[in-house]
């Protein structure tokens, strides 16, 4: 049981319960789809850019708790943050997913390191990260959907 | 034609059902997942495989290991008798009129590819139609999709009611004389419905037209007599019968087998070659070319003898009485809907909890050990139909008790707990 409170923390069940930023953001200017095949989750990710930097964020979909959660909690830490820091945070937080942070990466990802949970769980990976290489995607202004697969 | 009820009985003794013995067959059951008991509910993505098909597969490896139909040598022969015998048993237990009509091929995917491509090929034309069901596994609807954008041909749909089951008016009306085949499920992988198929192919042959039945599903569950239903092709893989993965079964009648073109050209399925012209071997063998799956024809043989000595139907109200108990089980959760309430339908119980997303359910459950499967079935457009992303699905085998039903409710409720529910 103790594994499995650590995958279904209370702060992940909040967010999934009650996403933030949820739902379209009218004045879009980047917007991306992300899909795992493998369970039907979907995210879309829509930005408005202020220069490099990210003025507003939301997310729609539909999908686990996980994935759910992540893209809401994604939506909090990326918010005001420039491109490069976001992509920096995506890449700290899929290092701790693999297991490869060390404890410095651990608490820059302040309450993002929830996450941890899911390392026990190699097929759940998929859907703690769908929405940021959905995010990635928008970012880099493609088009086409994005899949974990 | 046979007058034999059923096909398999009289060779091999029977013995009385017994889950507690039965289960003592099956050596992956009896380990711990999560550090506890192993309960497998995901017996309609494969089951497990008793010890018979294991010492068969072994046999075949260790003592006639051997290619078939060329070796004139010792091993060359015991492995083309034990490939034959495989057949054989097989034919028995479909009750088809001859070996020539069983067909070995990967699974049930490569039979209904086989159909669409071979079938297709010679007989459907722009302008015409292929009727199929809203509760088809993307397998039964994507070769007919290849077929109707390489022919021109049009892909038919024939609607399901909210509980799952199929309208047969609304089949009826779709059968047109512009229809040149009707491809159905025999049991489906996602709402477990038994659709009427006698009644199908009654309606398909009163307008000349064949039937397609995709068995993967029902074969494990559903007694099947080819002659007594008259289909004309039936789909089956070894892996979903306790049989090894890889090997699977196409049936079709031999008046349509000898029609219909071959399907991949090599080794096997030639009499002889020649640059300028090659004549196609005989039937079974136009469709099998190169080297078959020896091993695994002669473990699906073991794996339906095995299922024989139990008896189909032994084994259908062993399973009947556990989707039943089940079923009302499962009712008391509060939040749970069930997807798939058709009045003829077997071995499937598919879900969904309010407020909990079905890949959820299912990593929670296999905290608890219990293997079930979440998410959209290969079955997308039967998600779509009921409005919902995903489900997690639990379906039964021979081995199943109802212990493991008890086991699974808990658990149930042990998800509702971790959701604060």
């Amino acid at each position: 049981m103790n594994d499995l409170r650590d995958l279904y923390q209370e702060v992940l069940l909040d967010h999934s319960k009650r996403p933030r930023n949820f739902g379209v953001l009218a004045d879009a200017d980047h917007q991306a789809v992300g899909h795992n095949p493998l369970c039907g989750d979907k995210v879309v990710v829509y930005l408005r850019m202020d220069g490099d930097r990210i003025a507003d964020i939301r997310f729609q979909g539909q999908g686990c708790a996980v994935s759910q959660a992540s893209a809401s909690m994604m939506t909090e830490s990326v918010k005001g943050k420039t491109r490069a820091e976001a992509e920096a945070l995506f890449k700290r937080f899929h290092e701790l997913l693999t297991g490869t942070a060390g404890p410095e990466t651990v608490s820059e990802l302040g309450k993002l390191a929830i996450f941890a949970g899911v390392r026990k769980y190699p097929v759940r990976v998929k859907c703690a990260t769908l929405a940021w290489h959905t995010l990635h995607a928008a970012l880099a202004r493609k088009a086409e959907t994005v899949s974990t697969e | 034609m046979s007058p034999a009820v059923d096909p398999l009985c009289s060779p091999i003794p029977r013995r009385p059902f017994d889950v507690g013995r039965v289960r003592e067959d099956f050596p992956a059951l009896h380990q711990r997942v999560q550090g506890k008991p192993l309960i497998y509910l995901d017996n309609a993505a494969t089951t497990q495989k008793p010890r018979p098909v294991l010492e068969a597969i072994r046999r075949f490896y260790e003592q006639d290991c051997s290619n078939v139909h060329r070796g004139v040598h010792t091993l060359s022969q015991r492995a083309t008798e034990a490939y034959e015998r495989a057949r054989e048993t097989v034919r028995r237990f479909l009750n088809a009129r001859s070996e020539e009509e069983i067909i070995f091929v990967r699974g049930t995917t490569e039979a209904i590819n086989l159909v669409a491509h071979s079938f297709g090929r010679r007989y459907v034309r722009a302008g015409d139609e292929i009727l199929i069901s809203a509760m088809e596994h993307h397998s039964n609807i994507v070769p007919w999709q290849i077929l109707c954008e390489e022919t021109g041909a049009r892909l038919r749909v024939a609607p399901i009611n909210d509980d799952g089951e199929l309208l047969l008016d609304e089949f009826e009306r779709l059968l047109t004389a512009r229809t040149r085949l009707v491809a159905i499920t025999h049991l489906s992988n996602a709402l477990g419905t038994i659709p009427p198929v006698r009644e199908i192919i009654r309606l398909a042959h009163a307008r000349g037209v064949p039937v397609l039945l995709d068995g993967a599903q029902a074969v494990a569950h559903v007694k099947v007599d080819v002659q007594e239903l008259d289909c004309d092709f039936y789909a089956f893989s070894g892996h979903k019968l306790y049989g090894p993965t890889g090997i699977g079964v196409l049936y079709g009648k031999a008046e349509w087998l000898e029609a219909m073109p071959p399907y991949q050209g090599g080794g096997d399925m030639i009499s002889s070659v020649t640059f300028e012209k090659t004549t196609y071997n005989r039937l079974p063998y136009k469709f099998e070319a190169g080297t078959p799956h020896i091993a695994g024809a002669i473990g699906l043989g073991a794996a339906i003898e095995y299922v024989a000595t139990l008896g189909l139907d032994a084994i259908a109200a062993h399973e009947r009485d556990l989707l039943i108990y089940a079923t009302e089980a499962v009712s008391g959760i509060p939040g749970l809907r069930l997807i798939g309430t058709a009045r003829e339908k077997a071995s499937i119980l598919s879900f969904t909890l309010e407020g909990i997303h079905p890949h959820d359910i299912g990593t929670i459950l296999d905290h608890e050990g219990i293997a079930i499967r979440a998410g959209h079935h290969c079955a997308q457009p039967v998600m779509e139909r009921f409005g919902v992303p995903a489900t997690a699905r639990v379906s039964f085998a021979l081995y199943n008790t109802r212990e493991e039903v008890d086991a699974l409710v808990m658990a149930l409720q042990k998800v509702r707990e971790v959701f604060g529910l």
